[in-house]
């Protein structure tokens, strides 16, 4: 399973197709919206979570592409704020790939944004909301 | 003649503390001196252990006096930062609780809900020297005519502020896991379905209670570091329960003790009161405490000698027993397998993790420990006990 997030960026001429719809039903990409903006008489954003056999997604960004769709690979950011964070260590209960562990000699909790994939469980479960995700530009994606 | 080997009064060592002679370590480096003196040896070379914890303790909240208005108000109902406060007390006195959320909370309408901001979070912002917004409303009288009020205040402009926790530092904690088929939002965190996940809530060696196990020094009248300033326990906490089934060590294997809390709230800091949002839950705080233990005999270093493999407590099903109030456990595990972050429940291997900070336990038993060797800090003799049961260490076959 492939998942990765995108930012799409829709020109007028494409707005009034249903590209998303297409993507589901012709490629089997699994999208969840993350944001979405408008901005009146100029071109629309869309910040999309796809999930799908990594075959299937590939074909369905040439598709994009195909449609004049701007296509741009983002990564959630995920950053904790240590003057908030007291250590406690519920989210490494919630954090899927142990970006947020436990160092056992001293029960510090250590959080890693390498080995982090965004995947954001640690902001919901946080009880002093010091964990914050944004989403960043990765890089645009090669033709 | 007294039934131990060493005694020392709450008077010897104040005094050696005064003289700067007192020896003080924390409870985790107590488990050492004790395995390598015995308690009798640990007991003549230590005077006094110093222990911590910080996480989310519920029953915690804060009376303030807010000042008069012109014309003069008693207040009836009373909103801080859109937090109700309890206003039946007086004029102006009120009763602010830790999970109090904002009057407009979705709560749980949107499941799971986020309760961003409460009490705790209140308390924690007066603390920080913010402003915040209180409102008033109350029926008018001869003596007091005022009808409504608004007006924005520090901590500095409150007359009187008490934290004030009618139950804190409760002494061991389930082990929460959720055998039910569905995701489940507590207290005790965010608990996945089928067992996949344990969630504890103790400081376990470091933890006052645990250490005290029988309140044989901690009792009414004991001064203590609580929030980053100096409080008094002022009463066995609510649901204080010393009948609790116990180990050997007279430390209990399940929820047990518990401390009533006092303070000056203008004393504390927001490094060690911290608002908290429980997804699916509401709000709290996290509450900071310290409690010295003096080494008056042997029995008060093997207790607070405890390690944490010498202190268990019981695996409860959160995700249908304790709603449906089912006194059952799935066995035993003790604080060093849950500090090693895997446990097993019937069988089956559990990741655990912890919602007390280990780390911040360790610094206010650092923190106590400094200010009383630095004569900063006096141990005080409790004027009453709390409730107890009978115990004595078994030690004929040591």
């Amino acid at each position: 399973m492939y998942t990765r997030i995108y930012k799409l960026m829709f020109p007028k001429e494409a707005s009034d197709q249903p590209i998303i719809y297409r993507l589901v039903k012709q490629y089997d990409v699994q999208v969840n919206i993350l944001r979405g903006e408008i901005t009146p008489q100029h071109e629309g954003n869309l910040i999309l979570e796809f999930k799908g056999e990594a075959d299937k997604v590939r074909a369905g960004l040439a598709f994009l592409k195909e449609q004049k769709i701007g296509v741009e690979l983002f990564a959630t950011k995920v950053s904790r704020d240590e003057e908030q964070c007291f250590q406690c260590g519920a989210c490494t209960g919630a954090c899927p790939v142990g970006a947020l562990h436990i160092r056992r000699t001293d029960m510090a909790v250590l959080f890693d944004p390498e080995k982090c994939t965004g995947c954001g469980h640690c902001v919901r479960i946080c009880p002093v909301k010091a964990m914050n995700v944004s989403f960043d530009q990765l890089a645009r994606v090669a033709s | 003649m007294s039934e131990f080997t060493v005694n020392k009064t709450y008077a010897e060592i104040n005094a050696r503390i005064k003289s700067g002679e007192a020896v003080v370590v924390t409870a985790e480096e107590m488990v050492d001196v004790v395995k390598k003196e015995g308690p009798v040896g640990a007991a003549k070379k230590i005077d006094v252990v110093t222990t911590g914890t910080f996480s989310i303790m519920c029953s915690s909240g804060a009376f303030f006096n807010f000042g008069q208005t012109t014309p003069t108000i008693k207040a009836a109902k009373v909103w801080v930062n859109k937090v109700p406060a309890y206003a039946g007390l007086a004029a102006i006195d009120i009763y602010l609780g830790a999970t109090e959320p904002t009057e407009d909370d979705p709560l749980n309408k949107v499941y799971p809900g986020e309760f961003g901001y409460g009490g705790g979070h209140v308390i924690e912002d007066l603390v920080a020297g913010k402003k915040v917004f209180l409102e008033a409303k109350a029926y008018p009288t001869d003596c007091y005519a005022n009808t409504k009020c608004k007006k924005e205040l520090t901590l500095a402009d409150m007359k009187h502020a008490l934290l004030c926790n009618p139950r804190n530092g409760y002494q061991n904690y389930n082990c929460a896991v959720n055998l039910s088929e569905k995701t489940v939002y507590t207290y005790m965190g965010m608990l996945k379905p089928n067992c996949r996940n344990a969630n504890y809530c103790s400081a376990g060696e470091l933890s006052p209670l645990l250490n005290d196990p029988l309140y044989r020094t901690i009792g009414m009248g004991t001064r203590i570091f609580l929030g980053g300033g100096i409080g008094y326990v002022t009463w066995q906490g609510t649901q204080h329960n010393p009948q609790a089934l116990r180990g050997k060590n007279g430390v209990p294997k399940r929820p047990a003790g518990t401390m009533m809390v006092q303070g000056d709230l203008k004393q504390m800091s927001a490094k060690w009161l911290k608002g908290v949002s429980i997804r699916g839950y509401g709000t709290s705080m996290a509450v900071g405490i310290g409690v010295p233990i003096p080494i008056l005999n042997e029995e008060m270093a093997q207790f607070t000698g405890v390690s944490d493999e010498e202190i268990f407590t019981q695996v409860v099903d959160y995700g249908h027993d304790y709603t449906n109030g089912i006194q059952r456990n799935y066995g035993e595990v003790s604080y060093a397998q849950l500090k090693s972050g895997e446990i097993e429940v019937a069988g089956k291997k559990v990741a655990t993790a912890p919602l007390s900070s280990v780390v911040k336990a360790r610094e206010i038993a650092e923190l106590l420990k400094k200010s009383i060797m630095e004569k900063q800090f006096f141990l005080s003799e409790p004027v009453d006990q709390f409730p107890t049961v009978d115990f004595s260490f078994d030690n004929s076959n040591k």
